[in-house]
């Protein structure tokens, strides 16, 4: 256990240099198709390992979690966007907890 | 050809439906912050330098879990390693006589939203627009954080409980409508989810902290994913 300040000081310089070193330093275009295609991947597992399971124990019980998760689905099967699908979940939660049973 | 302000006024005229949804997930990663030990200032602070969503979700674990710094400097390598190739094609877009002071705030503010208005631009990029986008944008995620962590607590605990699901809400449309178009990245969401459990709830396995074992089930399902999918899938967006 560190001081949460050191800990965010890493996240933050670690995360610029990612962002700010291709803008400064790289200026052709990667040319591995292997790297490519596994940065391409990145996001999507990094996202989806993410959610599950740990959406399941993101609210005070399974049932609503479930209900959260459900909807998003739908809504983003339906190409809602990021605030849709984000409220959606959250309304979902927060109407099967107001539930009396 | 537009000018500066003109540039600069269209950034944040696009910057503006970011910064509400910014608002709306950072409330809840405020919260979540709060909950996980961090005062209202740490987290505030947290999201005006980091400006990520999943980088700082995956941050909260590791401080939680007491991690190690270099755990924590993994977990943010891995997961936001997508920068890196959104950052790659932006560059493309910059003229070459702009300086290294509008590349590092144009890499700052590299989220997915704003990579995503930015390569919508026609021609050259002004790093103008990209200082307006990411202004309003900066402003609303930690804007957002700080309400969140501040008044989290006087929420009543089934509102906070339906926040809490809303990064996870966010994740899930960034993920869902492509994998419905493509089967290589529908593939790639499964196998992570199915990774990812069995780390949850496997003996032993469930030792390893959340921070690593996201960068696991990234290394692994990503590199598999870009060995087994044929060549012509897989990188449509890059």
């Amino acid at each position: 256990m560190y001081n949460v300040y050191l800990y965010i000081i890493v996240m933050a310089l670690v995360t610029f240099a990612i962002r700010a070193l291709p803008l400064t330093l790289i200026r052709g275009e990667i040319k591995s198709k292997r790297v490519r295609r596994f940065l391409y991947f990145v996001p999507y597992a990094t996202l989806s390992a993410m959610t599950f399971p740990a959406i399941l124990s993101a609210t005070s019980n399974i049932r609503s979690a479930v209900a959260g998760l459900v909807v998003a689905l739908i809504l983003a099967v339906n190409r809602r966007g990021l605030l849709i699908v984000a409220l959606g979940a959250c309304l979902a939660v927060f109407i099967v907890e107001s539930l009396p049973i | 050809m537009e000018s500066n302000s003109q540039n600069f006024r269209r950034g944040i005229k696009d910057g503006m439906p970011i910064c509400l949804g910014y608002l709306a997930v950072s409330f809840a990663f405020g919260i979540q912050a709060v909950q996980s030990g961090l005062t209202t200032f740490q987290a505030t602070i947290l999201s005006l330098i980091n400006v990520t969503s999943a980088g700082q979700f995956a941050g909260l674990g590791v401080i939680t879990a007491g991690g190690t710094l270099v755990e924590m400097a993994a977990t943010q390598f891995i997961i936001n390693l997508r920068y890196m190739l959104m950052s790659t094609a932006i560059s493309q877009k910059l003229k070459d006589s702009v300086g290294i002071f509008p590349r590092l705030a144009i890499g700052f503010g590299m989220t997915d939203e704003i990579f995503a208005v930015s390569v919508g631009r026609a021609g050259y990029l002004s790093p103008y627009y990209s200082y307006g986008c990411v202004l309003v944008s900066v402003f609303g995620w930690t804007m957002g954080t700080f309400l969140g962590a501040f008044s989290g607590e006087i929420l009543p605990q089934r509102l906070i409980s339906a926040l809490g699901v809303a990064l996870y809400g966010m994740f899930i449309a960034i993920v869902v409508p492509v994998a419905v178009e493509e089967k290589s990245v529908l593939a790639v969401s499964l196998s992570a989810v199915i990774l990812s459990s069995i780390f949850e709830y496997m003996p032993i396995l469930n030792l390893v902290s959340s921070g690593f074992r996201i960068i696991i089930v990234t290394v692994v399902v990503a590199g598999v994913a870009a060995f087994v999918v044929p060549d012509d899938e897989g990188e449509k967006n890059v």
